[in-house]
Order: structure tokens, then sequence, then C-alpha cells
């Protein structure tokens, strides 16, 4: 058949259509020289931008390779196309980078016209940053806009294959920090990464889902990235766990910190690596962070010991009442009520864990007795349901018992009458 | 032989007829404390009575009650308007409580804030609180899940 | 012959003789005295048919005991069950009893309907009590459905929504039947108001007028002997109903109530947790067993079955099934004749295992496919 290729075309300019949808990508325009002679050039060292251009949200705002490189792009001619009187730059030298976005990017009245709410202070807040005073003392390897936003196919931030989005920041920043190699020479530790990747917080990003745990640029800052100061930290901590802050700050523990140039927190919680806290860390034993400080015969060795023994108390007394609640509901027994009570026991624990933080265990005592109380009375519940199990099977053993003299008596009845009948 | 054969027939007689009468009283029994209703009146749960008077709730307060398995929070506006949500934090289920000098409901284990309206308008929470209904009967505060 | 009668026989005889002075009780002595049951080696089914009433009694008494606790709507159905398992003096036993028996009654009334079936009981004189038989069945079976909804936990409520949907595959009045049975397009407590009603009220009333006419008609016409017994020719031994039959039936009673009390003590029918209709349907929702091996059929068909949907083929043959079985007396001609029919014992065996092996495959499927 003549049209007998229609088919095939069409099929084949469908999947076309269809899958440059699906990517995501933009319909690249027409009639510009940059995009058209690169991309036509199929050469890596200068086709790669023009490839990724579908990707990138300046494309989508109209915002196009001359409104960053300068030249001139209605120009087929090479050299009239990337012409210095057109304010052709070509690829901008590492230093020039944040200038080069800042132009746009810390101009307020510009950037209004494409999203009112955007920050202007990046540029400003990067020259704060050890990234920005490297870069002007001439610095090649340090971060710039492009090492953690990408250059060419940069995505929304709010997009969630933005090299920015929550989840991917630690394997951004991890390019250069986590790579010991690159790192030679500057005096940063590089295992932070792979420590991140161990802690509570990176589990709850990336398991959990919860997008507002902390990754690097929480603690850190994006744009001015900086460790937090040694004084500082307890604060960057204390955004999110300001309760604990709060009791930090009226032990003892925060004086005798800044005395001894401790950080806050991080002594000992570590910054990275943090770990899902146990009571294994308080107390006197060799896991616990106490005895790193506190040698056997000072008082807080002693107050040590003591807020260890309450939080033991209170989260066994919590288990015991946790098992025989189980095992009754188990038998069926109705113990919502009591299940309902006990998680006022839980809440004191939780609570004492954290009082752990004051230093002072007649505080801890408080919680963990209250807690304790509520836990051995649902205990007394979960053991009267036991008790009442057992009242019912004894009835039912009795029952079965009543019944059984009965079958015996039909039984003989029987017997007997069918013997009448036969002698009768 | 005689004797031997209805001293027999006698037994079983006895056996049958206690063993049913066992089992009437074994039966009848439970059906008859059955019948009596327990103390404890009616049950509860899609609404549940608060345990304290209108008139003990004081404005700009807010108190922690049980509605079923869960913990609620019933709060009287500054306003003088009584209000009740779910106290289970949308963030990781902590229990939340009222705050007076900032007149919001708050969270204390990540610093959750919620106004009272029960949205949620700083820290991690992703939602606000889910309200219930409150009816004040007479001298009752009635809570129930709206529907 | 007797020994002295004990002071109950006096009063008992005392009563009947004034009740027989107003309504003339003969007609009722001369069927006690003379009712007999046929002694064969076919002869153990007979006890089914009374121990599924027996049941159906437990029911009625355990029923009217929950009534008087339970509440009727969404917000307060699981409530009061809740309340009864664990406030009311013994509701948990009254409770549990009455799950246990309404599954323990549907056993038996299979077996007494595979039992009529195989013995072929259901041939003439007796074509009717086997068609209000077959009737009863779909009453029991409605029963269970209506009232697995009531206490109105996670899944008893997406049971229903599954069985109404299949309810709606019946072509041309799929979808008017399943509003009517749902109170509407969606479960809600429409839906529970409706199958309360229909469970207190209008099957009870129903039972009472079919079970009333299958158990005269059994009185009436007495019991039916195998063909092949009657066909031998030998002289069929009988004892008699009274009191003989009974007290053996009384101890099978008895044993099921043990078996009842046993059950209620050491395996309490769970109360589960209050229906959320916006939730997502929990994995591994069943029906109950005696519905399981239709549920299982259903996930078995493909989604076409020619230009029908797979559902609709499903429901269909279902249909068909309970039909073949409702008019079996008429469709057994061999039977009628007084002949052997083979044929009707492999369709009726095959039945048998079908639903049997359906039903296994049902509850070893793991939870959602």
């Amino acid at each position: 058949m003549r049209t007998a290729w229609l088919l095939p075309a069409t099929f084949v300019a469908l999947c076309v259509l269809f899958l440059s949808g699906y990517a995501g990508a933009q319909k690249l325009p027409e009639g510009n020289s940059c995009i058209d002679c690169h991309r036509g050039l199929g050469d890596p060292r200068v086709t790669p931008p023009a490839e990724k251009l579908p990707e990138d949200i300046h494309l989508a705002k109209g915002i196009l390779c001359h409104d960053c490189h300068g030249g001139d792009p209605t120009n087929f001619d090479p050299q009239g196309a990337m012409s210095r009187a057109k304010g052709f730059i070509g690829k901008p030298k590492h230093q020039a980078i944040p200038v080069l976005c800042g132009n746009c990017h810390s101009n307020a009245a510009y950037m209004k016209k494409f999203n009112p709410t955007l920050r202007v202070d990046q540029m400003q807040e990067y020259y704060t940053s050890v990234h920005g005073k490297l870069l002007r003392q001439g610095d090649q390897k340090v971060a710039t806009c492009i090492s953690c936003h990408s250059v060419h196919n940069i995505r929304a931030i709010k997009d969630q294959q933005a090299w920015t989005y929550p989840i991917r920041v630690v394997d951004t920043c991890g390019r250069c920090h986590g790579d010991p190699a690159y790192m030679k020479g500057y005096k940063v530790a590089t295992d932070v990464v792979e420590n991140y990747k161990k802690s509570v917080h990176y589990e709850a990003l990336t398991k959990k889902g919860d997008l507002s745990a902390p990754t690097c640029n929480i603690c850190h800052g994006n744009h001015g990235a900086a460790p937090p100061g040694l004084d500082s930290v307890a604060n960057v901590c204390g955004t999110c766990h300001s309760l604990t802050e709060d009791l930090f700050n009226r032990s003892p523990h925060k004086k005798a910190f800044v005395s001894m140039g401790l950080a806050g927190c991080v002594t000992c919680h570590s910054n990275h690596d943090v770990e899902r806290p146990s009571d294994s860390m308080v107390g006197t034993d060799d896991k616990a962070v106490c005895v790193n400080c506190h040698d056997p015969k000072s008082a807080g060795y002693q107050k040590a010991a003591e807020i260890r023994a309450s939080l033991d108390d209170l989260r066994e007394a919590v288990q015991r009442a946790t098992a025989i609640l189980d095992r009754a509901e188990h038998a069926g027994m109705e113990v919502s009520q009591a299940k309902f009570e006990l998680h006022g026991a839980s809440d004191d624990l939780l609570k004492a864990r954290a009082t752990v933080h004051l230093a002072d265990p007649a505080a801890v005592e408080k919680l963990t007795s209250e807690g304790g109380q509520i836990a051995n009375g649902t205990y007394t519940k979960g053991a009267k349901a036991l008790e009442e199990l057992a009242f019912r099977h004894r009835g039912l053993w009795i029952s079965v018992g009543i019944i059984l003299v009965t079958i015996v008596g039909l039984a003989l009845k029987i017997k007997e009458i069918d013997r009448r009948r036969g002698e009768g | 032989m005689e004797t031997l054969a209805s001293s027999r027939r006698g037994f079983v007689n006895f056996l049958l007829g206690s063993g049913f009468g066992a089992m009437a009283v074994w039966m009848l029994y439970p059906v008859l404390r059955y019948l009596i209703p327990p103390t404890s009146g009616e049950p509860t749960i899609a609404s549940v009575t608060i345990p304290w008077k209108p008139a003990e709730v004081k404005a700009n307060t807010g108190r922690i009650f049980k509605f079923g398995s869960q913990p609620g929070i019933l709060v009287k506006t500054p306003a003088g308007e009584l209000r009740a949500f779910t106290a289970v934090c949308t963030h990781l289920n902590c229990t939340v409580q009222y705050r007076e000098e900032k007149q919001d409901i708050w969270c204390a284990c990540h610093n959750g804030v919620y106004d009272l309206n029960g949205k949620n308008v700083s820290g991690p929470p992703p939602r606000p609180l889910e309200p219930f209904k409150v009816y004040v009967k007479g001298d009752q505060i009635v809570v129930s899940k709206g529907a | 012959m007797e020994q002295a009668p004990t002071f109950l026989a006096r009063m008992f005889a005392q009563a009947t003789a004034w009740v027989d002075e107003r309504i003339d009780l003969s007609g009722l002595r001369e069927l006690i005295r003379h009712k007999v049951v046929p002694v064969h080696r076919h002869s153990i089914w007979y006890y089914f048919g009374g121990m599924t009433l027996f049941l159906f009694i437990i029911q009625v008494c355990t029923g009217i005991l929950l009534l008087l606790y339970y509440r009727p709507s969404a917000e307060q159905a699981f409530e009061s069950v809740q309340f009864i398992m664990t406030e009311v003096q013994f509701g948990w036993l009254i409770r549990s009893i009455h799950s246990w028996s309404a599954n323990l009654m549907i056993a038996t009334m299979m077996i007494h309907l595979f039992s009529v079936y195989f013995t072929r009981a259901y041939r003439k004189p007796r074509e009717l009590t086997w068609i209000s038989g077959m009737f009863l069945f779909g009453i029991a079976l409605t029963f269970g459905f209506s009232g697995y909804l009531l206490p109105w936990n996670t899944l008893a409520y997406f049971a229903t929504k599954v069985g109404t949907d299949v309810a709606g595959q019946v072509p041309v009045v799929g979808h008017l039947m399943t509003r009517i049975l749902r109170g509407g397009e969606d479960v809600t407590g429409a839906t529970l108001s409706r199958f309360y009603g229909i469970h207190v009220a209008v099957l009870p009333l129903l039972t009472t007028g079919i079970l009333g006419l299958h158990l005269f008609l059994v009185q009436k016409q007495g019991m039916s002997v195998p063909p092949e017994i009657e066909r031998s020719g030998r002289p069929i031994p009988t004892m008699p109903f009274v009191p003989n039959f009974l007290l053996r039936d009384l101890v099978g009673w008895l044993s099921a109530l043990a078996v009842l009390g046993a059950l209620a003590a050491y395996f309490p029918w769970e109360l589960g947790v209050k229906a959320d209709p916006f939730a997502p349907a929990p994995a591994g929702i069943r029906p109950e067993w005696y519905f399981m091996y239709m549920f299982q059929t259903l996930k078995y068909l493909p989604a076409k079955i020619g230009p029908l949907d797979g559902e609709v083929v499903g429901v269909l043959g279902f249909g068909l099934g309970g039909l073949f079985l409702f008019l079996v007396p008429f469709l057994d001609r061999k039977t009628a004749q007084g002949e052997k029919s083979p044929l009707f014992f492999w369709i009726g065996a095959g039945i048998v295992t079908y639903i049997m092996v359906l039903s296994v495959l049902g509850y070893m499927a793991p939870g959602g496919e």
C-alpha cells in the first residue's frame, strides 16, 4: 500500500510529541542562533548546555542564552553572534559567577516582575559565607551558585528533581564535602556526609517523608553557608528543639560548657551523625555520655546515676503494663480505656527524658513517679482483666460440667427407655 | 431385682432432674444479671461529655480531655467561646497544650504552633488540628466528632 | 409401669387436662404418641434439622437480649456493642454466643440441606418442604449478611460495601437493587438502619411463616427414607419420636450449647475498630466463610467473558446454581420415577466440592490480589 508508511510515521510522531511532553521538557524557541548552532554542533564541549536547556526554569520565563552570556542570537554568523561588541562574555570565570547571577537575582525591581516573594539578598549572603570568602581569595574549587543549583537546567526549588530539593541537599553538598580527594587541603571534615546519612534527621527526611527535618542548609544556611559558632550551635538546634534548649539553658551545664569552650547539644549528641537518643546515654555505665566528664567521685556522677534509675523505673513500669494489657487484649478482653490511660505514663516518660537536660534528679523523679503511678494503675486494670478472663473460663468449665452431667443422665435415660421398649 | 432396677431408674431420674435444674439456674443467672442495666449508664464516644461544667472553664484556658481512646483539647477563647480539637499533633502525634501567654495551641515536641481555629501556623505540623463540635446542654458540655 | 409420678409430673398432667377441656388436644396427643422416626444407616442426618432449629432459637433469644442494649445508628452502633462487651454483665457471653451460633447454624443448615439432597428427601410428596427449606436457607444467609454489618466495624463496613457492589452486578436491576439495599448510593447510616430493620423485623416475620410451614409439613408427612433403603423392601425399624428420638436430640443440643459456651469463653468474637468510611479499605477484607466461595470465584473470573463483565457472569452463575437447587425436585425426573439418579448425585457432589475447594482457597490466598 502506498500509504502504509503513514501508520508508523504517525506512531513515531506521537511518541516524540508525547515523550517530549512527558519529560517535562519545554519547546525550544525557533530561530535562536545560540541554541540552533550549539545543538547542531554535536560537540561535547559546547552542545550539552543546549541539550539541558529544556528543563531550565529560566527558559520557561523567557530568559535565554544571551540574557546571561550576551551576544546576538539573531545573527547566525559565529563572529556576529558571539561578538564582544554585542556583550558576549563566553564561559564566565569561576570568580565572576555570583556577580553574573546576582545581576538579576539581586535586582529587586527586576525580580519583582517574575516573583515578588523571592528574596534578592542571596549574593550578599554568599559573600559572608566561607565559600564566598574563599572565592574572593581566588579559590577555584570552592562552590558558587552553579555548584548547588546546576546550570542550564536549573529547576524550580519546589521541583522534586532540583538539586536543592530537601531530600537531595545532602548529595548536592556532598559532591564536594563528601569527597576526601577533592577536599584535600581544606580544614574541613570529609566524613560529614556519611555521618549525616546515619542520623535520625536523615531518616526522618527520607524514610518518614518529613520535609521539615533538618538537612545541611537548615543548620548551616544556604547562601551564607558557614558552620554555626560554638556558642550558637545550641540556638540552631533550639529552633526545633526549643523545649530542650530551654531546659539546657537552665541547667548547670550551660555555664560549665561555656567556660570549658564546649558546644551545647553537639558535645553529647554529635552534630552530623545525630543518633536516636536512648536511655543508655544517661547514667554511669560505659555507653553513657555523662562519664565523659564526670568522674566517679563527683556530685554529677551521683546525679547521673539517680536520673538513670528514675528513667529505668518508669520505662520498666510502662513495659510491664503494656505487656499485661496486650495479653489481656489478645485474649479478647476490652482494655482500650486502660491503654488510653497508659498513654499518660508514656507521655510522662517522654517528658522525663526531655527533663534530663535540666540535670536535676528531683525534676526527673517528679515526672517518673507520676508516670509510674499511672503505669501501675493500668497494670492493675490489666491484671483485673486477666482475672475476669479466668473467671469466665472457670464459669465455662462449670457449665460444661453441668451439661455433661445432664448428658450422662440423658444417655442413661435413653438406654433405659430403649430397653423398656424392647421389653414392653 | 425389681428394687435394683427401680433404684437405678430413680438414680437416673435424679441425675436428669438435677442436671436440668442446675442448667436452668446456671443459664438463668447470667440472663437476669444481663437484664439489669450497668451503673455506667450508656455507651459513649461518638460524643463525649466533658467532666467540667461550662462555668468552670475559664477564658483563655485549654484542658485535655479523653475522646474515645485519643486526647482532645477543650479551649475557651479569650472572648469566651468554647472550642474543641483533637489534641494529637499532626506532625508526629505528641499531645498539644494551650499557651495562655501566646493565646495559641502549642506542641512541645518540636515547637509546632496552631491558632485558636486549629490552623497550623508555624513549625513542622503539616495540617490543622481536626475540630470537634461543641454543644452546651444546660450544665453539660458535649463534644462530638464533626460530621 | 411408671413409678409414682413426681410433683412436677402431676402439675404438668393437671395443666394439660385443664387445656384439654377447652381445646381438644387429642390430635396433638396422637401425634406425640404415634410419631416415629425410621432407624437405618442414614438416620444420623435426621438430627441436623432439629439442631438448626435449636440454634435458631438460641439466635432469637440472644438476639432479643442484644436488642435491649444495641443502638442502630452509625454514631452509636460500635460503641453500643463495645458497651455490651465490656460493661453489661455477661454481655460478652450473650454477644459471642450470638455471633458463634450464627455461624454454627449456617453450617448445620448446609449439612441439613446437602444431607436432604443426597438422600433425595425432596422427592414427592416433599417438594414443598424442600422449596420452603430453600427459602429458609436464603433467609438465613440474609440474616447473616444483615447482622454482620450491625457492629459497624471496619471489616463489616467493607464487607457490606463489596457485597452490595456484587448485587449491583445483576443486569438491568442491579443498580436499583444496590440502592435499595444500601438506602442510598453508598454504605451509610441509612444502610445500617435498613439492615437492622431487615434483621430484627422483616426476616423474623418471614421465618415465622415459612418455618412454621416447613415444620408443619415435616410433622404431617413424617421422615423420608432414602430411596435405596425403601427399594430394598425390607421392613424398616423405627423408634418413637417421643421420648427416644427427642432425648437423643437433646443430647446433641446440649453438646452444641457446651461448644458455644467454650467458644464464647476461649474465642470471644472480636470487636475490631470502628468503621471509618474515609479510610482506605484494609488489606485482606473477607466475607464470612459462608460467602467465601462466591467471593473467591469472583476474584478468579477474568474482567471480561465475551460481551459481559466477568462479575456479571459470576453473579448469574450463582443465580443459576441457586435456581437449580431450588428446582431440583422437579428436575430430578429419575428419582421421581423411582429410579437411581447418578447424574444428580454427581452434580451434588460437584457443588459440595466446589464450595469446599473455593472456600479453602479463599482462606489460603494472601490478603489482597
